[in-house]
């Protein structure tokens, strides 16, 4: 039989096995990237450890509560209580959301749902070229053109509405909501393309549905896009947030470096990531300034963690969501 | 047309269609006014700077006087994004090897992707802090402001950005292709040198053009790492000057042609970051895969 001929394995071991030699470069190849992933690991534990340690003075200085809790940074007389960091922090974040989540969804929404489909490629190129503008050319623009032009309109905005809380009273050049502007264009970018992907991924079924049902555009994309598309657009937004928070230079630039909390929107105040850009020259000679920054960089690095952790479950949610939502559709299909 | 068979939509919901879609184009609009602002300020501003001597001679440092022009700049920017591109892209695109062709599903290629996870999320500025403590205020090589600790800190940025593109491109590389070559002995590394890698280039030079080009335009984790000087070096042991940093320190100055300086380099810089977008997306663009 024509099976014959073929030689067992059992009987000639060595016919398809290669050599031991042979062998050599996989093993290498393999040990080798897997040293260099386990690298990375280290690298981030290492650098933990590394922020821990050398934070630590500070905590010698004053107790962790007096650190985050008390409100007064005054270096000069070695007073570092990070609240009016902490709070400028989530002030221009929080800002930046409130404005630069609804555009950021609006474009994605125009894209993929209602603009004619010869504008979407352009709209999106220039929507992600937004990201390519460098943080200090952002923080150039914002100084040198953003705060003057801004300033008369935040004046009568917040003589106009002073009974809205945070609002009234006297507005100076570098503020908050300029800072929270700022960001807001510079987080743009990544929610719209998360928000677009996430959309995309709506089945045509459900559109076509709410449309065979008589809605209208607009209530095909209330009843059938945004329910559906919920969960993802709230990753990208906790995404941007995640950004936000760390941006330092275009906020060091137009959120006026005091350390204070401001009782307005339209008032001076700091962020984590503007502090330790900003002292860092004059903290080189003090080690507990440079502890404090160096804290100030672990309070971040804490903050930036928890929220990309609660982004990325949003996003896997409305990943294992759509999936599921997905199966029934894909067989009526078929 | 079919639409007889029907009630017409009431003039309500016509309206309230028609202003909710007129809202959502007006806010796509709107998202595109800055980027037409920066554009007009940053040619309205820069081209004035910019001539031959902008881009041959160093910034000279004196308030008054003549500012100079912004070579050491340039120079600066691009051999510690060179340096930086020479470590991140080989260990960038390792990780990804690894993560797609050995650790797959595994524990430990879970965590590893955890941890590039968190490291695209870490600001920059930390980074920077980082690289000050463990290489500038520990000593190594010098106890000073370096171009290659700079360059060590834009490594640590850009190797999650290559890795992450990277691997999406390789879990693009068709099965079948792999199994071919394994079917004709191809070992293991030579099925990924001569097949998935040239697969996957077009995609992997994109993740990496996009890296540098973010890589070049950060300011922060350069301020206490490579700091910054007027004259030009390419030793990279010393103090190094860059772009952004250049441009921080002129808007601090509040004197105009130091200000000028900073839109002429601004320019420059978004020009270079402009050049290499472009170039990535066109690369992406003529790709087989996806």
């Amino acid at each position: 039989m024509e099976a014959g001929t073929i030689t067992p394995a059992g009987e000639r071991p060595n016919a398809l096995r290669r050599s031991p030699a042979a062998r050599l470069p996989d093993r290498l190849l393999r040990w080798g990237l897997t040293a260099l992933s386990l690298g990375v690991i280290a690298l981030i534990a290492y650098f933990f450890i590394r922020l821990l340690v050398e934070s630590e003075p500070i905590f010698k200085h004053e107790s962790v509560t007096d650190f985050l809790f008390s409100a007064d940074w005054v270096p000069s007389k070695a007073l570092y209580g990070a609240v009016p960091l902490i709070a400028g922090t989530l002030i221009s974040s929080a800002i930046a959301l409130v404005i630069g989540i609804p555009v950021a969804v609006a474009t994605a929404l125009y894209i993929t749902e209602l603009a004619p489909r010869r504008v979407r490629g352009p709209i999106t190129l220039l929507v992600e070229l937004l990201a390519a503008v460098p943080s200090v050319v952002y923080g150039l623009w914002g100084f040198f053109f953003l705060i003057p032009k801004l300033k008369p309109a935040e004046q009568w905005f917040a003589d106009t509405f002073s009974f809205i809380p945070f609002v009234g009273g006297t507005v100076t050049g570098p503020n908050y909501f300029v800072a929270g502007l700022i960001l807001a264009i510079m987080i743009l970018p990544i929610a719209s393309a998360i928000s677009r992907e996430v959309i995309s991924t709506v089945p045509s079924e459900h559109k076509e549905a709410a449309l065979a049902l008589g809605a209208t555009r607009w209530e095909m994309i209330r009843m059938a896009v945004l329910p559906y598309a919920r969960g993802g657009i709230a990753g990208g937004a906790m995404l941007g947030l995640g950004r936000a928070i760390g941006e330092t230079i275009a906020v060091t630039l137009v959120i006026g470096n005091a350390p204070v909390t401001g009782h307005s929107i339209f008032q001076q105040g700091y962020t984590l990531a503007a502090v330790i850009a900003n002292e860092f020259g004059e903290a080189a000679s003090d080690p507990t300034h440079r502890a404090a920054l160096i804290a100030a960089g672990l309070v971040l690095f804490v903050l930036t963690l928890a929220v990309n952790g609660v982004a990325r479950a949003f996003v896997i949610r409305a990943e294992r969501g759509q999936r599921v939502a997905r199966t029934p559709a894909a067989g009526m299909a078929g | 047309m079919s639409s007889v068979a029907f009630a017409p939509i009431s003039p309500r919901r016509r309206r309230v269609d028609r202003l909710a879609r007129g809202t959502v184009a007006a806010l796509t609009l709107l998202a595109l006014i800055p980027l037409g602002l920066i554009v007009y300020y940053l040619l309205k501003q820069g081209l004035g700077a910019i001539s031959l001597s902008f881009f041959t001679t160093d910034p000279s440092g004196s308030f008054l006087g003549d500012p100079g022009g912004i070579k050491s700049a340039i120079v600066g920017t691009v051999v510690m994004v060179a340096l930086a591109s020479v470590v991140a892209v080989p260990v960038g695109v390792g990780v990804a090897i690894w993560l797609v062709e050995l650790g797959r599903e595994t524990k430990l290629a879970h965590t590893v992707r955890y941890f590039i996870d968190v490291m695209t999320g870490v600001p920059s500025i930390v980074f920077g802090l980082f690289v000050y403590i463990t290489l500038v205020l520990a000593g190594v090589g010098g106890s000073s402001f370096a171009g290659w600790k700079g360059s060590v800190a834009l490594g640590l940025l850009m190797l999650p950005i290559v890795t992450r593109s990277a691997e999406v491109v390789l879990l693009l590389v068709p099965n079948q292709l792999r199994e071919a070559a394994y079917a004709l002995g191809a070992p293991r590394w030579k099925t990924i040198v001569r097949i998935v890698l040239p697969t996957a280039l077009p995609g992997i030079v994109t993740g990496v053009l996009l890296a540098v080009a973010r890589a070049a335009g950060e300011t922060a984790p350069l301020l206490f790492t490579a700091a910054v000087v007027n004259a030009t070096t390419v030793n990279l042991s010393d103090r190094m000057n860059s772009l952004p940093a250049l441009i921080f320190q002129n808007v601090g100055q509040a004197q105009d042609r130091l200000v000028t300086i900073a839109w002429g380099a601004a320019l420059t810089l978004v020009m270079m970051i402009l050049v290499l977008t472009l170039l990535a997306r066109l690369i992406q663009r003529r790709s087989r895969l996806s």
